[in-house]
């Protein structure tokens, strides 16, 4: 079946079987590879993506739920609460194997959307949904803060 | 003739770019240019990049930024601008020099390296200074190299400018290295990550996400049960599903791969296959049944790790006025890095190239070599990022490099493969933290003094029957199942530690700390235990069990010292401590807990670490946050379960990963050292749980001796 989809921006046909979860044409079809698969099963927040503009698990949506929609990947974030959020992640060095950061980033941006100022127990639970096997929570949170807080100034 | 036109000239003529410096398969220092046959650890290039080329794999442990520190410290590098590359896979060159294989483990890769690395860099910088001395005719002592610009105080240069006559010079064998004080990045608190950006923007590349034409998507469908064999299987439900391409039975009877054009038919044509197995050699057991044979084996010891034996020490308890006995259960963990495992191979024109996050290319390469029919020089691994390990992609079989070059060769070794893993395979798929029991059985006298200490543990042999066995096993005993324990610093009189082999199909692996997973998690209890038998401070008691004349037990009080005093520690405080040395580096924890009810949070935990000289303190607190949040979520609630040889658990809804609400505050105090630099990827992990079980026995009165601490009825908000 072939689809058109609006992807950071720009339209792009693709063919792929109704059902199959967005995650997988993402990666495989459109070969934007910086949305990545960690469960499958909406448990991990690995494959976050925007769906016009909220954070969504890309690896149960399927495909023809987002046709019509504006889909942004962590290759495609451009704009200030986003850059915000990318450079106060590398000031506080979060990374560690890297694996899960598109997907915290993207809830990150998401969060800060919806909330320019959020508490410890809103970014705690915003972000609950974001498995860092790393282990990388304590600096995940204080760059979040810091995004929020060179936003604010 | 002008420095231009002569560096074009020679480059041309040697048909090269770039100033190589390295070492020959020997290790000495050697230099070129680029087609030279020489592989290097630093690399110029005409512009004047630098590049290091790390001989260990990036997991997120920091080895990509440790390596570059050493190069560009004794380079005098710019930083921001130093690039960084993966060595291929090449034992001679690129070898761990504490295993002698190419690999990454036991948090090794900064120990072997620092002064490897050191080397090459100074080597490096030598042959600049010398070349651009020549190039202005003044003395060498007249040259400096700040920040990748050389300078003789009244010209500057960049490196570009001189490797072309720096190529030519022979290398120093034995380059004057920096002293401490002349250190500019070494031990500097802040220093960028050199793997930050590409992992923040989703350019960073990962096995996982390896595309190339023509690429299929393999997934294998394995036996339900550890050590079942195909016998037979049904795909004709699978021929259905759009984008299904074939499925074939491994020739080692261990499973079905299954083909498809994307991962999604992949899995979904997966789903549709039927198979029979059969089970006749297939552990069908049940984790009670599992638990009550460990304890068996505990009765009559196997092995014995200590001089004393556990016959022996048997009349120092009978004689003694009362014992403290004790019994500790532990479970199968499975590792769960973040990027399921995945592996991919293409054909090339003399053999194949494979994609791999791979942390040890030796082991790898030996096997993909063997399945695949091919001389070793005809495979090519190239490593990428990879997303966690935490042990679980060194296997000694090598288990999903086998499985994708099974999957490679059954469609004809023509069309690259992608074989890759889904989280449940992950969760099934065994090699999982040993279970282990342990029991202790410790004398006292009247005052509460240490007569005798029988202990013994039973687990499955991590190393027996593989590759590591010769080095890891000696007069039968696994030094991993004891490791922690057995060379524990106490100086505890009397103590015998008696050791049984489980035996069962499943298959165990080291994760992340290994042995000292569930050693340190006895005996870091057992001492809270002991302390509050005898009414003393947990603390107090442990500093009266370490000889400072030693230089190692010295260490360990150091940091028990500098955990009480950050964290402000005072007898009778409700809270937890726990110390333990592992990996050549020391560690000492206290935990600070809210408990209501059976609801426990952990606010805070106060680290203390002595790792030697520290490389990139950045990196080492990272390695704390990271080793103590791995160790919590595993201890407060994870466990594989087996029900009649099934595993339970399927994904992260029934292995809950810790969360972001369940992480503590941190607090990490580096403890000053000039001692060698040793590893921190592991050490940080036993002492986390075992201070967390202490905090919770001075709040609640509970001592856990079953893990996970959700069995003792605990819950974690
Ligand atoms: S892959 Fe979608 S939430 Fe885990
Ligand atoms: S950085 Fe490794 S899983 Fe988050």
């Amino acid at each position: 079946m072939e689809y058109q989809l609006k992807i950071n921006g720009r339209m792009r046909s693709l063919n792929a079987e109704p059902g199959t979860p967005l995650l997988w044409v993402i990666r495989d079809e459109l070969a934007l590879t910086g949305t990545k698969f960690g469960c499958g099963v909406a448990s991990c927040g690995a494959c976050t993506i925007h769906l016009n503009g909220n954070p969504t698990r890309s690896c149960i949506t399927p495909v023809e739920s987002a046709v019509g929609g504006e889909i942004t990947t962590i290759e495609g974030l451009d704009d200030p609460i986003s850059a915000a959020v990318q450079s106060a992640w590398r000031e506080k060095d979060v990374v560690q194997c890297g694996y899960c950061q598109s997907g915290q980033i993207m809830s990150a941006v998401g969060l800060l959307r919806q909330n320019p100022r959020p508490s410890d127990e809103q970014i705690d639970s915003f972000m609950s949904g974001n498995v860092c096997r790393c282990a990388t929570y304590v600096r995940i949170k204080d760059a979040i803060k810091l995004a929020s807080d060179t936003l604010e100034a | 003739m002008s420095a231009q036109l002569s560096r074009r000239n020679f480059l041309k003529a040697a048909g090269a770019s770039a100033l190589l410096v390295g070492f020959t398969p020997r290790g000495l220092l050697a230099a070129g240019y680029e087609d030279s046959t020489l592989n290097p650890f630093v690399r110029i290039d005409s512009d004047g990049v630098v590049t290091v080329i790390l001989k260990h794999f990036e997991m997120g442990q920091g080895t990509s930024t440790g390596l570059t520190t050493l190069i560009a410290e004794e380079l005098d590098a710019d930083w921001a601008s130093v690039r960084i590359d993966f060595a291929p896979s090449d034992t001679a060159k690129y070898k761990n020099l504490l295993f002698g294989a190419q690999g990454t483990g036991g948090s090794t890769a900064i120990a072997n390296s620092f002064m490897q690395y050191r080397k090459a860099g100074a080597a490096a910088r030598d042959l600049l200074v010398r070349a651009a001395a020549e190039q202005w005719g003044v003395g060498v002592d007249r040259i400096r190299i700040d920040k990748g610009v050389i300078t003789d105080g009244q010209r500057t240069a960049g490196f570009a400018d001189v490797i072309h006559s720096a190529a030519r010079l022979e290398p120093n064998p034995e380059p004057q290295l920096k002293t401490p004080d002349q250190f500019k990045l070494i031990g500097k608190l802040k220093l960028p990550r050199k793997d930050s950006i590409a992992k923040t923007d989703g350019s960073a590349q990962f096995a996982m996400d390896v595309k190339l034409p023509g690429m299929v998507y393999a997934v294998i469908l394995r036996s339900p049960r550890f050590g079942g064999r195909l016998t037979g299987f049904n795909a004709d439900k699978a021929a259905e599903i759009a984008g299904f391409i074939d499925a074939k039975a491994l020739p080692n009877g261990a499973g079905v791969a299954v083909y498809g054009k994307n991962t999604w038919a992949a899995l979904k044509a997966r789903d549709a296959i039927t198979a029979e197995w059969d089970f006749s050699d297939a552990e069908m057991r049940s984790t009670g049944a599992l638990i009550e044979a460990h304890r068996e084996l505990t009765a009559a010891p196997q092995y014995q790790a200590r001089a004393l034996t556990t016959d022996a020490v048997q009349a120092r308890l009978s004689a003694a006025p009362r014992t403290l006995d004790a019994e500790f259960v532990f479970p199968f963990l499975a590792h769960s890095p973040m990027e399921p495992l995945v592996c991919v191979i293409e054909p090339t024109a003399s053999g194949v190239r494979v994609h791999d996050g791979c942390q040890f290319p030796t082991v790898a390469h030996g096997a993909l070599s063997s399945v695949l029919k091919l001389k070793p020089e005809q495979v090519e691994i190239k490593t990428l990022y990879a997303g966690g390990s935490f042990g679980r992609r060194t296997t000694p079989t090598a288990d999903y490099h086998v499985e994708a070059a099974m999957a490679f060769a059954l469609l004809g070794g023509k069309t690259p493969v992608k074989m890759l893993w889904s989280r449940e395979d992950d969760i099934h798929g065994g090699y999982y933290r040993p279970m282990a029991l342990h029991k202790a059985s410790i004398a006292l006298d009247a005052d509460g003094a240490i007569l005798g200490w029988d202990h013994r543990v039973a687990a499955k042999s991590i190393v027996k029957g593989s590759a590591f066995e010769s080095a890891l096993v000696h007069e039968g005993l696994d030094h991993t199942t004891v490791e922690g324990l057995a060379d524990t610093l106490y100086q505890v009189p009397n103590m015998a530690l008696g050791v049984s082999d489980f035996l069962s199909p499943v298959p165990v692996l080291w994760w992340r700390s290994v042995g000292n997973t569930h050693t340190a998690y006895v005996m870091e209890s057992l001492m809270d235990m002991l302390a509050h038998e005898r009414g003393e401070d947990p603390i107090a008691l442990r500093l009266s069990l370490l000889d400072r004349s030693n230089k190692e037990q010295a260490r360990m009080a150091g940091v028990i010292e500098a955990a009480r005093d950050m964290s402000g520690w005072q007898p009778g405080q409700k809270r937890g401590f726990a110390a333990h040395y592992s990996f050549n580096t020391f560690v000492a924890v206290v935990a600070d807990i809210t408990v209501e009810g059976n609801k426990v949070h952990v606010d805070k935990l106060h680290m203390a670490v002595d790792c030697g000289v520290a490389i990139n303190p950045d990196v080492i607190r990272a390695q704390m946050e990271g080793g103590a949040g791995y160790a919590l979520g595993a201890i407060m609630r994870n466990e594989i379960t087996l029900d009649q040889g099934l595993v339970v658990q399927d994904n992260f809804p029934q292995y809950l990963p810790l969360r972001m609400p369940d992480m503590p505050e941190i607090a990490v105090t580096i403890v000053p050292s000039a001692e060698p630099p040793t590893g921190v990827g592991e050490p940080g992990v036993p002492p986390t749980g075992p201070a967390l079980a202490n905090a919770i026995f001075a709040v609640t009165g509970k001592r856990i001796t079953e893990l996970p601490m959700t069995t003792a009825g605990f819950s974690f908000v």
